[in-house]
């Protein structure tokens, strides 16, 4: 009889540890079961990629559509060159879209926005995006901002600020 | 001159005891795991028993200090956050901080200093008794009936109690964020499933509590099994137990976060 | 090999250390089979070690030990096995298992060693309890007996699988008067009944020398000497007279500890 409890608590703890671990896999890292985790690659070249990560997401429309994977240096052209996966069932993704380093917030974590372009054919697996802007290093411009340059030198540019 | 020879030998000595306790410590565990000798009972009811001891009897603790510092970290993540404007990452941080490290760490701490210290005293205690000499007698291994079973069920136990430290957690977060100071829910719980990554966060996360889960229960097992079987002994061992086992978590901790979230 | 006037236990040339320190120093000695042989020394000369050397618990530096014609100090784990579910050993503390009741610790060695049916477990048990006196005990937790009784409850263990050899470790410490004579007549005549060879390792001169058909005196690593109660009475070997007399008699061994550090005291001077 007490060997029966015993078990029977033994089985509830061993069932409340597993539904605390589908919690914080459904719950708050938001896996979601049914989507099949297939992506597809795409590069994108940039002159700065400032504090970008490896993880940092893809987002289209604010809506996270794959991860970095890596960055690199590309040797011949001195830019950075991030590999993104991007979700298999995100495939239209048009050839004349730009991506963008962005910040989440005025401090937040910086990730690729992708604006999309008007062309009726879509980025493949392996593709690259030749449309880049790269990230706003906010050192650079309060740098510039201190010297008095900004109004100056960068008229046009100046609606970002 | 020979003074300096003194302090030199008496550091080989201890190093030496050391490398001899660890290889004492591994045998025992082989010989308990492996060695072909039988428990003479059934091996899984033994090792319910045990979780019950271990893993279920600590239940409380844990989830009473899951929630605290889980409101704690709500609470000090908020008044940080919101001189920023960002108070909406604070599901994040206090989601992040949970599952990578404080789930992991702090329930082998707490595991160390309610379960492990039971373990070490018991098996000490049976040793001093002569009960595993009896056992011995009879023709059972005490290696198999007395130390596997232990071993499992904290092995089992610890990242158990680790998810249901970090889930108790995020949930005490959320009480005070939410509930609390008003952070919007949408954006504490979506926020929080933007930046927590399962293989990254979570299961690197586990893999570490499943270390640790090792790495203290063996420590517990084996100061036990090893103790001088005395009351003195015994109580040495126990806060050997504790000391070991937080030292190896929290040195562990580190080489895991770097090989996990370091980039090396 | 079942010859009747052999020796059970025979042990030659053992030698054994603790670290430097030698507790046994090339001693021989013959147990008789069927016979209570009761093994006395001042306590920390190594009696509860000498038990653990043959139950092989402990293995010796130099020498053998044979039980029963088999060398049990080189024996493999199987063989050991077979060969200790024979011997009974009942430890000084008692050595109940703590997380069992007394009718389970009893039990123990028959579900290790044996495929009984529930039943006869249950009668088994209960004969055996019944023995040591503790029948109406079987539901407590060991946690819940008194020193002596768990001792009864353990020597009931030892004896479960009937076995041909019983060792008893200091069966004689904190046992009431009457527990005592009960146990002194139940060593006495299981060894009759079961035709058991029997160690006993006291302290208790009185209560050891009236059951036991010959005795062994241990000191300082060596056998210092070895006869039949009486022969021992009348010996004029100073060391055994010093031993014989320094004991008081009487059921309970109210002074030992004083007596060994007397004896302790005047062993280290040269
Ligand atoms: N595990 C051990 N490690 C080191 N020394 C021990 C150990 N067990 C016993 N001894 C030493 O061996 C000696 C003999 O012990 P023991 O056989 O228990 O004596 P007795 O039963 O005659 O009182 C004691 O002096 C004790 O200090
Ligand atoms: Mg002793």
């Amino acid at each position: 009889m007490r060997m029966r409890t015993v078990e029977i608590s033994v089985g509830a703890f061993l069932l409340a540890g597993l539904f605390a671990l589908v919690l914080l896999a459904l719950r708050v890292s938001g896996l979601s079961v049914n989507a099949d985790n297939t992506t597809y690659r795409l590069y994108a070249e940039f002159d700065n990629v400032g504090s970008l990560t490896k993880r940092a997401k893809v987002a289209m429309g604010g809506v996270t559509i794959g991860r970095v994977v890596d960055i690199e240096l590309d040797k011949k052209t001195y830019m950075a060159r991030v590999i993104m996966d991007i979700e298999t069932n995100v495939d239209n993704i048009p050839v004349d879209s730009s991506a963008a380093i962005l910040t989440a917030g005025l401090l937040g974590e910086k990730f690729i926005g992708i604006s999309i372009g008007g062309s009726r054919d879509f980025f493949k697996d392996g593709e690259t995006i030749d449309d880049t802007q790269s990230a706003i290093v906010l050192e650079d411009l309060i740098g510039k901002f201190l010297l008095g340059s900004v109004g100056k030198d960068d008229e046009e540019s100046n609606d970002s600020f | 001159m020979s003074r300096l020879l003194d302090h030199v030998a008496t550091l080989g000595r201890s190093g030496l005891e050391v490398l001899q306790a660890m290889g004492r410590a591994t045998i025992m565990l082989g010989m308990a795991l492996f060695g072909r000798s039988s428990s003479h009972g059934s091996m899984p009811s033994l090792v319910v028993k045990q979780i019950y001891a271990v893993g279920v009897l600590s239940l409380i603790i844990i989830t009473v200090s899951g929630v605290f510092i889980g409101m704690v970290l709500g609470l000090q993540g908020y008044n940080i956050l919101v001189r920023y404007g960002t108070e909406q990452s604070v599901g994040q941080m206090v989601a992040l901080s949970l599952v990578r490290e404080l789930g992991p760490v702090v329930t082998a701490l707490l595991f160390a200093g309610r379960a492990g210290s039971a373990l070490t005293a018991e098996i000490g205690l049976m040793k001093a008794t002569e009960q595993l000499s009896s056992l011995e007698m009879i023709g059972v291994d005490p290696l198999k009936r007395i130390i596997a079973p232990r071993f499992w069920a904290g092995f089992i136990s610890m990242p158990l109690l680790a998810c249901i430290f970090s889930m108790v957690g995020i949930f005490g977060g959320s009480m005070v964020g939410v509930d609390w100071l008003g952070i919007y829910e949408g954006s504490f719980w979506g926020n929080m499933q933007q930046s927590v990554d399962f293989w990254n966060d979570v299961v690197d996360g586990l893999i570490k509590s499943v270390m640790f889960g090792f790495v203290v229960t063996w420590i517990a097992v084996f100061q036990g099994y090893d103790a001088v079987p005395t009351s003195e002994g015994i109580s040495r061992a126990t806060t050997r137990t504790v000391v070991y086992a937080s030292l190896a978590v929290l040195g562990l901790d580190f080489i895991l976060t770097a090989v996990m979230f370091g980039d090396l | 090999m079942n010859q009747e006037n052999e020796s059970f236990i025979e042990i030659r040339g053992l030698t054994f250390m603790r670290g430097d320190r030698v507790i046994f120093d090339n001693i021989d000695m013959d147990i008789p089979r069927g016979k209570v042989t009761g093994i006395m020394g001042p306590s920390g000369t190594g009696k509860t070690t000498l038990l653990r050397l043959i139950g092989a618990q402990l293995r010796p530096d130099a020498g053998k030990i044979f039980v029963d014609g088999r060398c049990v100090s080189t024996m493999g784990r199987d063989e050991l096995f077979r060969v200790r579910s024979r011997m009974g050993m009942l430890f000084q503390s008692g050595a109940l298992f703590t997380d069992i009741t007394v009718f389970e610790n009893v039990a123990f060695p028959l579900r290790v060693h044996t495929r009984l049916s529930e039943q006869m477990i249950h009668d088994i048990v209960l004969m055996k309890l019944q023995a040591v006196g503790l029948r109406g005990a079987s539901q407590l937790m060991p946690a819940e007996l008194s020193g002596g009784m768990s001792r009864r409850v353990a020597l009931a263990r030892a004896i479960s699988l009937d076995p041909d050899f019983i060792m008893y470790d200091e069966p004689f410490v904190g046992q009431d008067p009457i527990a005592m004579g009960v146990l002194v007549n139940l060593l006495r005549k299981l060894n009759n009944a079961l035709n058991l060879t029997s160690v006993i390792v006291s302290h208790d001169l009185s209560e050891t020398a009236s059951i036991a058909d010959y005795l062994y005196l241990l000191a300082d690593g060596h056998v210092i000497a070895g006869g039949t109660p009486d022969e021992l009475q009348s010996s004029e070997d100073p060391k055994v007279r010093q031993f014989m007399n320094g004991i008081p008699d009487g059921p309970v061994p109210f002074h030992y500890p004083a007596d060994d550090y007397a004896k302790e005291l005047l062993g280290e001077r040269p």
